[in-house]
């Protein structure tokens, strides 16, 4: 080891800044996501029913559901274009933590898909009938699902980089691990237009964040070292 | 200590030949265990004062249930020796637990569908054990997905190790906030049906059958076990002095 290496943080930064670059500069694909999570919110009212009030039962379930698998479907190419052209080898190879670097590429993910998705949700919410007064929870507990979702989702996706037909694998691996955010962040939407406190699964959900934040680098940089090096 | 015992029961022909020896032992205990269990929580037991006769599919249905967690357990613990002490024949035996396992999901699902038939009316309630039950039915899936979607075997055995680490992990996360989710939906008799305190005279049998069903693991276990050695050791030089 030299003792120019780059500061962890700064290499981290610098992974960070290179995902938002590329991704300002194709920002239709980071749009996609975006688009989708309000076509699947769309159908459930067709499907269902257009009564706000029945719709209210179901909404904060709705918008969760929806977050979740919009967020999915853009984590499937996340390490893809790297894995081929090398990028990944040489971060293995830089002697920096590879957690860290990881860890900074999927925030720079949750960033350009997580973070609009949790923007957009009141919209979304309002459309499924909820009051003005969930709009926080909502948004809170999408912020830390959607995080928790990344790096869960970065695992997977680190681990079907070099597999054909991996979207679907993917979904197949991540979705059940995700349950408890799903149930964790409906319910304390739900209970929050029953007037109840939500801060029982709120807390949860931060719980769980932190622990896919502690953990979630290892599993990820364990996979992607699986990945690349055969 | 010395370690030799050890790297020799990791040695594919010594393994192969252990398993050979012990796994009928394990094939006739649990099939002397079964036998009894059976006749004692079908005959023997007394009937259940509320549900009858339709409480003894508890026999299957509880021992499975019980199998379904321990294979995960045992399949995420090889998977991770594996994985620290790079040792093939720990991943080849998470590979060998994953079938069976995921089949005592599948059967506690069936029994417990069959059981809240006559119980509760359905054939499904989102109860909270069957809820767990079902999404642990999922992780198996899972983990039988990534291992078959790799053509490098040694790949496929290291992926799906980080992929069962991730899932052990999970389940108490998964199977608390399924519990947590149905109280707040289910009324209380439910949960005081699912846990009944249980007389002594019909537990023994299902202490048995638990036991038997044990075995019966290893037993599978270990000719899975054989069989996964047969295939990844084809080409080796023991194999064909042994043929």
């Amino acid at each position: 080891m030299t003792a120019a290496r780059t500061p962890t943080l700064a290499a981290a930064k610098l992974v960070f800044q290179r995902d938002m670059t590329l991704a300002w500069r194709r920002w239709d694909e980071v749009a996609q996501p975006l688009i989708f999570y309000v076509v699947v919110t769309t159908m459930f009212p067709l499907a269902t029913t257009p009564d706000l009030s029945a719709l209210r039962e179901i909404g904060g379930g709705v918008v969760w559901v929806a977050a979740l698998l919009a967020s999915l479907l853009a984590l499937e190419a996340l390490f893809r274009a790297d894995v081929e052209d090398g990028t990944t080898e040489q971060w293995v190879l830089s002697g920096q933590p590879l957690g860290y670097l990881l860890l900074a590429k999927v925030a720079a993910h949750w960033v350009l898909t997580g973070l609009p998705l949790v923007i957009m949700s009141p919209i979304v919410g309002t459309g499924l009938g909820l009051p003005t007064s969930a709009w926080g929870v909502l948004m809170s507990s999408l912020l830390l699902g959607t995080g928790t979702l990344s790096i869960l989702g970065g695992i997977g996706a680190a681990l079907t980089v070099g597999v054909r037909r991996g979207s679907v694998l993917l979904s197949l691996l991540v979705l059940p691990l995700a349950m408890p955010l799903l149930i964790f962040g409906s319910r304390a939407v739900a209970m929050q237009m029953d007037g109840d406190s939500p801060a029982g699964p709120l807390q949860l959900l931060a719980a769980i964040f932190f622990m896919a934040l502690s953990l979630g680098p290892i599993a990820m940089s364990a996979a992607i070292r699986i990945s690349v090096e055969n | 200590m010395s370690w030799t015992w050890f790297h020799k029961l990791a040695s594919p022909p010594h393994a192969y030949r252990i398993l050979g020896t012990i796994a009928p032992w394990f094939g006739w205990a649990s099939l002397a265990l079964i036998l009894l269990a059976t006749w004692w929580g079908l005959v023997k037991a007394p009937a259940d004062y509320q549900q009858g006769d339709g409480f003894r599919i508890l026999y299957v249905h509880a021992p499975s249930a019980w199998m379904s967690m321990f294979a995960y357990v045992v399949m995420a613990v090889a998977a991770g020796v594996g994985l620290v002490w790079r040792i093939k024949l720990a991943h080849a035996a998470a590979a060998a637990c994953a079938p069976i396992g995921a089949s005592f999901t599948f059967l506690a699902l069936a029994t417990g569908s069959i059981w809240g038939k006559p119980m509760w009316g359905t054939w499904w309630v989102w109860d909270a054990r069957l809820t767990s039950e079902l999404l642990l039915l999922f992780l198996y899936l899972g983990y039988m997905a990534l291992r078959a979607s790799f053509d490098d075997p040694q790949r496929a055995d290291r992926a799906s190790a980080v992929l069962a680490l991730v899932g052990v992990i999970n389940v108490p996360i998964i199977h608390y906030s399924v519990n947590w989710w149905s109280t707040l939906h289910q009324p209380a008799s439910v949960t005081k049906f699912d846990k009944p305190s249980i007389d002594l005279a019909m537990l023994i049998p299902l202490f048995i059958m638990i036991a038997g069903f044990q075995l019966y693991f290893g037993w599978a276990v270990s000719r899975r076990l054989r069989g996964e050695i047969l295939r990844r050791e084809r080409n080796a030089n023991w194999l064909k002095e042994a043929a």
